[in-house]
C-alpha cells in the first residue's frame, strides 16, 4: 500500500514546501552538518583557513548514473561519495568539501533516497569530509533513470606534492593497492542479464587516508590516479602517453580475484578493462617500492598491494603486456564498452 | 582454474618451441620459405594474439588467419536483415555480444538500441527463450551464429520452446559449416597451405570424419587443436611433425574435449531441425554450395524470416577496404590502406576491426600499430 | 563461435529440462547437459563430473585420462629438453 508519502513526487523537486521538507527531513538531517544546516544558497569557507592548509585548491565534478542503484559492495550513494573524494586524493589534495545534486525520478520510493543518503553519510564520515551544499530536481517518469547523482569535490594540495601523469620515468616502479575487476565484475553480475551467481563485491572506498600515508612516506610520488571506468589499461596507457614511456606490466603478478576470473572466462572479457572503485595505481621512483608497498599492507584499503611492473623507454607511448606465458603484448586502451563474446 | 591454467604452463612452452626449432632445420621446404600454417578458428587467432604466441615461434613459421569467425564471414546485408528485424515494435532482439558492433550498410545493432531498438545481449538462447516466456506479449527473436559448435545449442533451443509450447520466439539462422568454407580455402588458386589447426571445439560436435578431406585429397596434415596456449603449440609442433616426415593425416591433440565421433545427441538434434541451405554467401569466400543451413519447414514458426516476411537486403563492403581477401588470408591486414586510417576499432568499416577474432582488431590491439603502419608505407615503396 | 570453458557440475536443478548448476572458478551458472547424458541414467549420477560449457549447454565430459595424457607428454619434453641443456653445458668447449 503505497500513499504520495512513500514515494518522489514531482511536488518534491518544484521548490515548495515539498521541496522543503524533503531537504529538511532527507538531507540536512541526513548530512548533519552546520554548513549544509545554515540552509544558505551557498557554503561559505574561511579562506585563511584552507590557506594556512595547503599550497593548491583542488576541484573535480563526477556524476553517478549506475545501474542497478544498489549492488554486492556498495549503491549509488556510497560510489558518488568515494569517487569524488578519490578523484581529488589521487592529485595529493586532503579532501574537504562535498556538494550533492540529485535528478530524481518521479516515482522513486522514498526510502530509497533515504538508505542512498545514509550511505553517502557513512561514507563521508569514513573519509573524513562533509557534504555542504546540494540540489534537488525532480523529473517525469522517463526522463530520468530513476536517479543521477553529481558531486562536486574541493580540497587541498599541500605543499611539496607534485603528481602529474608526465612525470614516469623509465625505472619507476608500478603498484596497485590489489585485486582488479572488482566492481565491473559486481555490476555485470549485479544487472542479472547473463544469468550468473557468484559473491563477488565492488571494492568501492575512499582512498585519501591511504594516499596521505603514502604520500608521508614518499612525497615524491610520480604519478597517481584511480583505475575506474576503462580499467587498469585505459589509466596505464594515459600514463604511457603523457609521460612517453612504455608501462611495462608482469600479467604474473596481477592480481585478479579467482571469482572474477571465472567471470572473465565464460563471458571472454578482459579483467584488465574492467572498472574499479577502490584501486589505485602509483608510479614511483623505485627506491621507495619496496617501504611503500610495506606501508600500504599495513592499510586497510592497500593489504593486497602489490608490484605489478615497471615503467621503460619503449615502446614509447604504449602499455606492454608480459603474457603469463612468455609472450608479449600491446594492450591500448578501451575502446566502447567491453562486450561479451562467445568466439 | 582446472583444465585451464596447466595448459598456460610457459615452462613446458619452452620445451615444445625447441622440438620445433630442431624439426624446421630438417625440414626441406623452409629452405626457399617459410611454413604457412593456418589456424582457421577465430578463437585460436584469439588465443595466439592474447598469448603473444606469434613472437614466440621461429621465423621460419608463419600462422596464416583463417575465416572461421563467423561474424566475420557474415555479408553486410544480413546485419541489414537483423536490423529490420530489431528496430520492429513490438520485438525483443536478442544476440551474442560479438554481433553488436558489426557494421550494417547504415549502423549497427549497437547504434540501433542506442536509437531504441530493444536490442539485449545474452550469454546462451536458452536465456533468450526465458525472456519469451517472461514477455508474452512480445515477440523474441534470436539472433543464431556460430559454425557447427553453436548449432546444437540453437536447435535444441527451438525444440525446448516446441516442447513448452512458446510461441513467441523464433531464431534468424546464419549458421555455417566448416567443411565447405575450408574447402573454398583449399581452391584458391593464390593459396599456399602447408597445413591446419583445425577448429577443437568443431569437432567436439561433428567428430574427426569431415576433416579427413582435407589429408586425403588435398594432402595437407591438419591437427584438431584446443584452445590454450599450449594447446596451440602442441599442434603447430604436430604439423610440422607430419610435414618433415610426408605425411598428411587428421590427428586430434583435444582428446579430452572433442571426441573422434564427435557429440551424437549435439548431432541429433541439428539433423532434427537443421537442414543444409543449397547455398549460403559468405564474405570473401562468394556464394558456396551447402555452407549454410535453414531450419526445416517441420519448425517454421520458429523462423523469424519466415514469421516476419523478412525482405532480404543485399550490400557490398565499403570500396576502400579489403576484408574479403583478409579473410581468406591472402593479405594481411595492415595491407589494407584502410587500416588504420578511415578503419580503427572507434569506426570500424567492417567486421573484422570489431570481432574479437577478426584479424584487423587483431593486429590492431595486439600489435604495434606505428610499426605496422610503417612496414605498409616501406611495402608501398618498394613494390 | 568457439569460446567453451572446463565447469564442474555440482547441482541438478531441473531434471526434466536437463538443467544442471556448473561451478567455473568460482561463478555458478545452470548449463543444459543433454548433450552429454545418456537417455537412461540418472542425472545425479553425472554430479561432480568435468564439463565443456559453451552458451549455456555442456557439450562434452572431460576426458580427464586424456588430460593427463597431453600433460604428460609434455612433461616428459620438459624433462628431455632439461637433460639435454644440463648435458649441453657440461660438455667440454671445443
Amino acid at each position: 500500500m503505497s500513499s504520495s508519502n512513500d514515494i518522489i513526487t514531482l511536488s518534491h523537486g518544484a521548490g515548495g514546501k515539498a521541496m522543503r521538507d524533503l531537504i529538511d527531513d532527507l538531507f540536512v538531517k541526513g548530512f548533519a552538518n552546520e554548513t549544509l544546516a545554515a540552509l544558505e544558497d551557498q557554503a561559505r569557507f574561511d579562506l585563511s583557513t584552507i590557506c594556512s592548509a595547503g599550497k593548491q585548491l583542488a576541484m573535480t565534478t563526477d556524476s553517478y548514473v549506475v545501474d542497478p542503484l544498489f549492488f554486492p559492495g556498495g549503491d549509488i550513494g556510497k560510489l558518488a561519495v568515494c569517487g569524488t573524494v578519490n578523484d581529488l586524493a589521487v592529485g595529493g589534495a586532503i579532501p574537504l568539501y562535498l556538494s550533492c545534486g540529485m535528478i530524481i525520478e518521479e516515482g522513486l520510493p522514498l526510502e530509497t533516497l533515504r538508505q542512498v543518503v545514509l550511505s553517502m553519510k557513512t561514507t563521508a564520515d569514513q573519509a573524513g569530509i562533509q557534504i555542504v551544499t546540494g540540489d534537488t530536481k525532480v523529473v517525469h517518469k522517463g526522463a530520468a533513470d530513476k536517479l543521477f547523482i553529481n558531486t562536486t569535490g574541493i580540497g587541498v594540495i599541500p605543499a611539496g606534492i607534485d603528481i602529474q601523469a608526465q612525470r614516469a620515468k623509465p625505472g619507476d616502479a608500478i603498484l596497485i593497492n590489489g585485486f582488479i575487476g572488482d566492481h565491473g565484475a559486481a555490476i555485470a553480475d549485479a544487472r542479472g542479464e547473463l544469468s550468473l551467481e557468484s559473491n563477488i563485491q565492488s571494492d568501492c572506498q575512499p582512498l585519501n587516508d591511504l594516499i596521505a600515508q603514502m604520500l608521508n612516506t614518499c612525497p615524491d610520488i610520480h604519478c597517481l590516479r584511480d583505475a575506474t571506468r576503462g580499467g587498469l589499461a585505459t589509466v596505464l596507457n594515459e600514463f604511457a602517453e603523457a609521460s612517453q614511456t612504455c608501462m611495462s606490466i608482469d600479467e604474473k603478478r596481477l592480481p585478479v580475484r579467482a571469482a572474477v576470473r571465472g567471470f572473465c572466462e565464460i563471458l571472454g572479457l578482459d579483467p584488465l578493462y574492467l572498472a574499479n572503485e577502490g584501486k589505485l595505481v602509483a608510479i614511483v621512483p623505485a627506491a621507495a617500492a619496496e617501504t611503500l608497498l610495506a606501508i600500504m599492507r599495513q592499510h586497510p584499503a592497500g593489504k593486497d598491494s602489490v608490484c605489478i611492473g615497471e615503467v621503460t623507454q619503449a615502446p614509447q607511448g604504449h602499455m606492454l603486456l608480459k603474457t603469463a606465458f612468455g609472450g608479449e603484448r600491446l594492450v591500448d586502451m578501451l575502446v566502447g564498452d567491453q562486450l561479451p563474446r562467445i568466439c | 582454474m582446472k583444465y585451464v591454467d596447466e595448459f598456460r604452463d610457459p615452462a613446458k612452452a619452452k620445451a615444445i618451441l625447441n622440438e620445433i626449432q630442431s624439426l624446421l632445420t630438417k625440414t626441406a621446404i623452409v629452405k626457399q620459405r617459410p611454413l604457412q600454417i593456418m589456424e582457421f578458428c577465430g578463437g585460436h587467432t584469439h588465443t595466439i594474439f592474447r598469448y603473444g604466441i606469434e613472437k614466440l615461434l621461429p621465423e621460419t613459421i608463419e600462422m596464416v588467419h583463417g575465416p572461421g569467425c563467423p561474424v566475420c564471414v557474415l555479408p553486410r546485408g544480413r546485419v541489414d536483415d537483423a536490423l529490420s528485424l530489431a528496430e520492429r515494435d513490438n520485438v525483443i532482439f536478442t544476440t551474442f555480444g560479438d554481433a553488436m558492433r558489426v557494421p550494417g550498410s547504415q549502423k549497427s545493432l549497437l547504434q540501433a538500441k542506442a536509437d531504441g531498438a530493444d536490442i539485449r545481449m545474452v550469454y546462451s538462447p536458452l536465456d533468450a527463450l526465458n525472456l519469451a516466456r517472461k514477455h508474452p506479449d512480445k515477440q523474441v527473436i534470436f539472433f543464431a551464429l556460430g559454425f557447427e559448435t553453436t548449432m546444437p545449442s540453437t536447435a535444441l533451443t527451438i525444440l525446448q520452446a516446441e516442447k513448452q509450447a512458446i510461441e513467441n520466439f523464433s531464431l534468424f539462422c546464419n549458421h555455417i559449416t566448416t567443411a565447405p568454407t575450408i574447402k573454398a580455402i583449399l581452391d584458391e588458386p593464390d593459396m599456399i597451405l602447408d597445413g591446419f589447426l583445425a577448429p577443437g571445439h568443431v569437432s567436439m560436435v561433428i567428430g574427426k570424419q569431415p576433416f579427413e578431406f582435407i589429408a586425403e585429397h588435398y594432402h595437407k596434415p591438419i591437427v584438431i587443436t584446443g584452445f590454450e596456449p599450449l594447446d596451440i603449440l602442441q599442434s603447430i609442433w604436430m604439423v610440422v611433425q607430419q610435414i618433415s616426415a610426408q605425411r598428411s593425416t587428421v590427428e586430434n591433440q583435444y582428446a579430452r574435449v572433442a571426441k573422434a565421433s564427435g557429440n551424437l545427441p549435439g548431432l541429433q538434434a541439428i539433423q532434427q531441425v537443421y537442414e543444409l541451405d543449397a547455398s549460403s554467401e559468405l564474405r570473401g569466400l562468394g556464394k558456396l554450395d551447402h555452407s549454410g543451413v535453414k531450419i526445416r519447414d517441420d519448425y517454421q514458426q520458429f523462423d523469424a524470416e519466415k514469421k516476419f516476411a523478412l525482405t532480404k537486403h543485399a550490400a557490398s563492403d565499403p570500396a576502400e577496404t579489403c576484408c574479403g581477401d583478409v579473410i581468406k588470408g591472402l593479405m594481411r591486414p595492415w595491407q589494407c590502406h584502410a587500416f588504420g586510417n578511415s578503419c580503427k576499432p572507434e569506426t570500424p568499416l567492417g567486421a573484422l576491426m570489431v570481432s574479437s577474432e577478426g584479424a584487423c582488431a587483431a593486429y590492431y590491439n595486439f600489435g604495434n600499430v606505428n610499426e605496422l603502419l610503417a612496414r605498409r608505407q616501406k611495402d608501398t615503396v618498394n613494390s | 563461435m568457439c569460446l567453451g570453458i572446463p565447469g564442474q557440475i555440482i547441482e541438478i536443478i531441473d531434471a526434466d529440462n536437463m538443467l544442471a548448476k556448473v561451478d567455473i572458478g568460482g561463478v555458478t551458472r545452470s548449463v543444459n547437459i543433454a548433450c552429454i547424458v545418456n537417455d537412461q541414467d540418472d542425472l545425479s549420477d553425472y554430479l561432480n563430473d568435468w564439463v565443456l560449457v559453451h552458451v549455456g549447454f555442456a557439450m562434452s565430459r572431460i576426458d580427464e585420462n586424456e588430460a593427463q595424457k597431453t600433460l604428460a607428454l609434455l612433461q616428459e619434453l620438459g624433462e628431455m629438453q632439461q637433460e639435454m641443456d644440463a648435458m649441453q653445458s657440461m660438455e667440454p668447449q671445443s
